[in-house]
């Protein structure tokens, strides 16, 4: 065998621009032949692009790539499955409406006819195979997240792929679901498949990869053997320059409650709850971190506080001051406005940054207006201390923007994070009610983030904070309520808790774990 | 009683056909991810142009010295419609596909061109032909009620069922073919998933321009033959200026009424047929017989708001439609 032939996938040079942005520039890459290669690098820094290149989404600006040894030119999809290339995207790519099986044999050539039942079996017997567990015939919009992942993943494997690409795969599944991940990886490559998984959980590199490539910023650093590299070292290709992976979690003295809730319950868009008598109290100089599987009832939740989702039982209390006056009030089922008028400073980070909390096409001053306009007197709005507030929130938080002019959508992730956050803190809340902050942005700015975060709890207020990154909330919050199917099923302290005790609590309610302790 | 029911029933039938039409030719487009509104324009333009090309077929022949073949000359109304829909629909393919132009702005352009260009031409060929343009009687027998034997004979039944004109019969084959394709064959899987989600179908190796176009390009050349029945059977082959008048918009009412399904809308044309020509059946006294024509229009609107109440996945229009899809947006 030539030496060529010992890799799976190699890239030359390879360069790619979108408009005058470069995504790519000169990467160079190869995955060996029965290999797991992590394909590692911060968000933006150019990993889903270059492997894109791969299954045909993007074409190249310059650069080779050989498959197996030969030069080759993939101008599609199509062109990528012929050569064996499958990939995972991180935002599934499955029609909703059809069943597992028909989304595995979409885009195949064929009879004129699907005779459903051969695919059903088929697809069945190649689940067996590798472990995974699944009814082909199951429709898409009634799976589970990990259920979907298992399905793209059978897609591949259908198609009869030896190279995989992976983005993120683990981004939403829980830890035991990603171990379980983890050992059909193992089995595949056992099975003399070549993996590429792309991620930014330093954890999972070390893991599961045989060896690491590093991007940053589009460009290629190197790579190194896994065995022989350690986390600091990574995050140093990574990031540029050494960087402090401690998230700080200051000693600050509990306040007084801020607020109480006490069973709430909604029904979500089918009518089936979505939050089952959820209670806790969240205290003044404490994050609280609220940790669940995506889809637990968490964005019900924040809503239901803010006043923007109607709830059909429970109660929800404030207790606070408001100009030195004491306010205690019932806000369960008052309007966002209404809470306002009532003294009550609460401020909402939503997960849907550019949707629920800025106007994209706005510019900063007038995103800061919307939170203000309502108190000028007269007919005409104050624009002039809206300005200055955003002037200061760039000079403060580094927001990275042309001026306060440019409208906020044209900001990268990072900054437009800033921006709300700046926005919600600058009114100076006693309740702070973050959902998935970090979302989307690179470590940089998560860091700043958090210190933000840090820097309201030692100011006394109550920090809600909705998170995914189970690493990062055991790190930061100062007490976890973990949320299942919309029961809260235990609140925990991270210091004297493990992840996986957690990873259970995210996948049973604590009545189940009682459950299950009995017959064990 | 019994004789008013089954001449409802008939006149049902005869005047959801080009309802039914329409409503399939839009189906098809929609499964694609387009969202023509263009329908009563495409209906137009296959009015003209099908009552357009007998006609003009008849001319040729009687000035060759012929006489004109009526089955013949049904073919020419048939294809010239089909292609007249077929590139009113590519105008709003090459806009909406290739130059990614706004899908509802494009399709009501489309409508208001197609009625202008019906009126115009028809008016014109009227002017041209004397007065006004109407086909021989050869052309009107073929499109008129058929004689099938032995099955129009049959008691009840045979009026019932076996004897309308071709196009009826026509239509049920193209919404049977239609049922059959989007849910058994390769081709129709992908294409629903082209129209669900464009972005899975390019992944898995679809050509999405190509399933939009044909789709869009058919489903247009379906909503003009559906425009022709409205010349040559409802208004008997003559030129009746505004014939089309909000067919097409009822098709694409229809269209939510079937749920997306061929074989749904097969039984929900009948229903709009039967409410268009209610009035003419079951007379209350006192009742204007504007009340009459409204209530295809009532029931569209009772249609949309129950629609929009039952949030059902499966049964609901394509996740993408009126979107235009681009693969290396970011």
């Amino acid at each position: 065998m030539s030496e060529a032939a010992d890799y799976a996938v190699k890239m030359h040079h390879v360069t790619k621009t979108f408009g005058k942005v470069v995504a790519n520039k000169d990467v160079n890459l190869e995955l060996k032949n029965g290999e797991i290669l992590a394909l590692l690098g911060e968000n933006g820094s150019g990993k889903t692009t270059l492997m894109n290149m791969l299954s045909g989404i993007y074409f190249p600006d310059h650069g080779e790539i050989y498959v197996k040894g030969k030069e080759v030119t993939i101008r599609s999809p199509k062109d990528s499955f012929a050569l064996g290339i499958g990939m995972i995207h991180q935002h599934f790519k499955l029609v909703d409406v059809l069943t597992a099986a028909e989304n595995i044999v979409l885009g195949l050539k064929g009879k004129a006819t699907v005779n459903r039942k051969e695919v059903n079996r088929q697809v069945a017997l190649l689940a067996e195979k590798y472990g995974f567990e699944m009814d082909p015939a199951k429709k898409i919009y009634n799976m589970s997240v990990s259920e979907k992942q298992t399905v793209e993943i059978l897609k591949v494997l259908y198609k009869g792929a030896d190279i995989l690409i992976l983005d993120e795969p683990t981004a939403v599944l829980t830890p035991q679901e990603t171990d379980r991940l983890f050992a059909v990886l193992r089995n595949m490559k056992k099975d003399g498949k070549s993996i590429i998984i792309i991620t930014h959980k330093l954890n999972e590199v070390m893991a599961i990869s045989d060896r690491v490539a590093i991007l940053r910023k589009g460009e290629y650093i190197g790579s190194v053997i896994t065995a022989e590299t350690n986390q600091a070292q990574l995050t140093e290709m990574m990031v540029g320059r050494p960087i402090s992976l401690e998230i700080e979690r200051p000693a600050v003295e509990r306040g007084e409650k801020r607020l109480q809730v006490i069973d709430l319950t909604c029904l979500n868009g089918d009518g089936v709850k979505a939050l089952d008598n959820v209670s806790f109290d969240a205290y003044g100089g404490e994050i609280l971190g609220v940790a669940g599987i995506a889809g637990s009832g968490q964005k019900e939740l924040c809503e239901i506080i803010a006043g923007l989702y109607p709830s059909i039982g429970g109660s929800v209390l404030y207790s606070g001051s408001h100009d030195g006056v004491p306010v205690k009030e019932r806000i369960l089922g008052l309007k966002p406005d209404e809470i306002v008028k009532k003294g009550i400073s609460m401020a909402f980070v939503p997960e849907d940054r550019l949707g629920m909390g800025l106007v994209a096409g706005m510019d900063m001053t007038d995103n800061v207006m919307l939170r203000s306009y309502k108190s000028s007197k007269g007919i005409f709005v104050d624009r002039k201390t809206p300005r200055e507030l955003a002037e200061k929130l760039i000079n403060d938080l580094e927001i990275v923007t042309p001026g306060v002019d440019t409208p906020v959508g044209r900001l990268s992730g990072g900054n437009v994070q800033k921006v709300l956050l700046g926005r919600e803190i600058a009114c100076e809340p006693s309740v702070l009610i973050v959902a998935y902050p970090v979302r989307g942005l690179d470590i940089n700015s998560s860091y700043r983030i958090y210190d933000l975060l840090n820097e309201q709890k030692k100011k006394g207020v109550a920090v809600i904070f909705i998170g995914e990154d189970l690493d990062v909330l055991m790190q930061l919050s100062d007490r976890i309520m973990v949320m299942c199917g919309g029961k809260v099923s235990g609140i925990v302290d991270p210091r004297e808790v493990t992840k996986e005790e957690i990873g259970l609590m995210m996948i049973h309610t604590g009545d189940e774990m009682k459950n299950e302790e009995v017959t064990a | 009683m019994l004789n008013t029911l089954s001449g409802l029933f008939t006149a049902a039938v005869l005047a959801g056909t080009p309802l039914l039409l329409g409503a399939l030719g839009e189906i098809l487009t929609e499964k694609s991810g387009n969202l023509n509104l263009g329908v009563e324009g495409m209906m137009f333009m296959g009015a003209i142009t099908g009552l357009a090309g007998s006609y003009y077929y008849e001319q040729a022949v009687i000035q060759a010295g012929g006489t004109p073949n009526g089955p013949a000359s049904a073919l020419v109304a048939l294809f010239t419609s089909f292609i007249a829909g077929s590139l009113g629909a590519l105008i709003y393919g090459f806009l909406t596909i290739t130059l990614r132009a706004n899908q509802n702005v494009t399709g009501l352009t489309l409508t208001i061109f197609g009625t202008g260009f019906g009126n115009f031409f028809g008016e014109y060929i009227g002017q041209q032909a004397g007065g006004y343009v109407a086909v021989s009687d050869v052309t009107k027998g073929v499109f008129s009620k058929m004689n099938i034997p032995v099955l129009s004979d049959i008691p009840v039944i045979g009026s019932l069922l076996f004897r309308y004109n071709w196009l009826v019969y026509f239509a049920v084959v193209v919404a049977i073919i239609m049922a059959w394709f989007f849910n058994r064959s390769r081709v129709g899987l992908n294409l629903r998933a082209v129209g669900e989600n464009p972005a899975t179908a390019d992944a898995a190796g679809i050509n999405i321009t190509l399933y939009k176009y044909l789709a869009t390009v058919i489903g247009g050349g379906i909503c003009g033959i559906g425009g022709m029945y409205m010349s040559m059977v409802t208004t008997s082959g003559v030129w009746v200026h505004d014939c089309v008048s909000g067919y097409g918009w009822l098709a694409v009412a229809l269209v939510i009424f079937a749920t997306w399904s061929p074989a749904r809308a097969m039984a929900v044309a009948l229903v709009f047929g039967g409410l268009t020509i209610m009035r003419m059946y079951i007379n209350i006294p006192g009742l204007p017989a504007q009340i009459y024509d409204m209530l295809p229009y009532v029931a569209t609107i009772i249609v949309l708001v129950v629609t929009s109440m039952r949030e059902s996945k499966e049964h609901a229009q394509p996740k993408s439609c009126g979107l235009n899809y681009f693969r290396e947006e970011r």
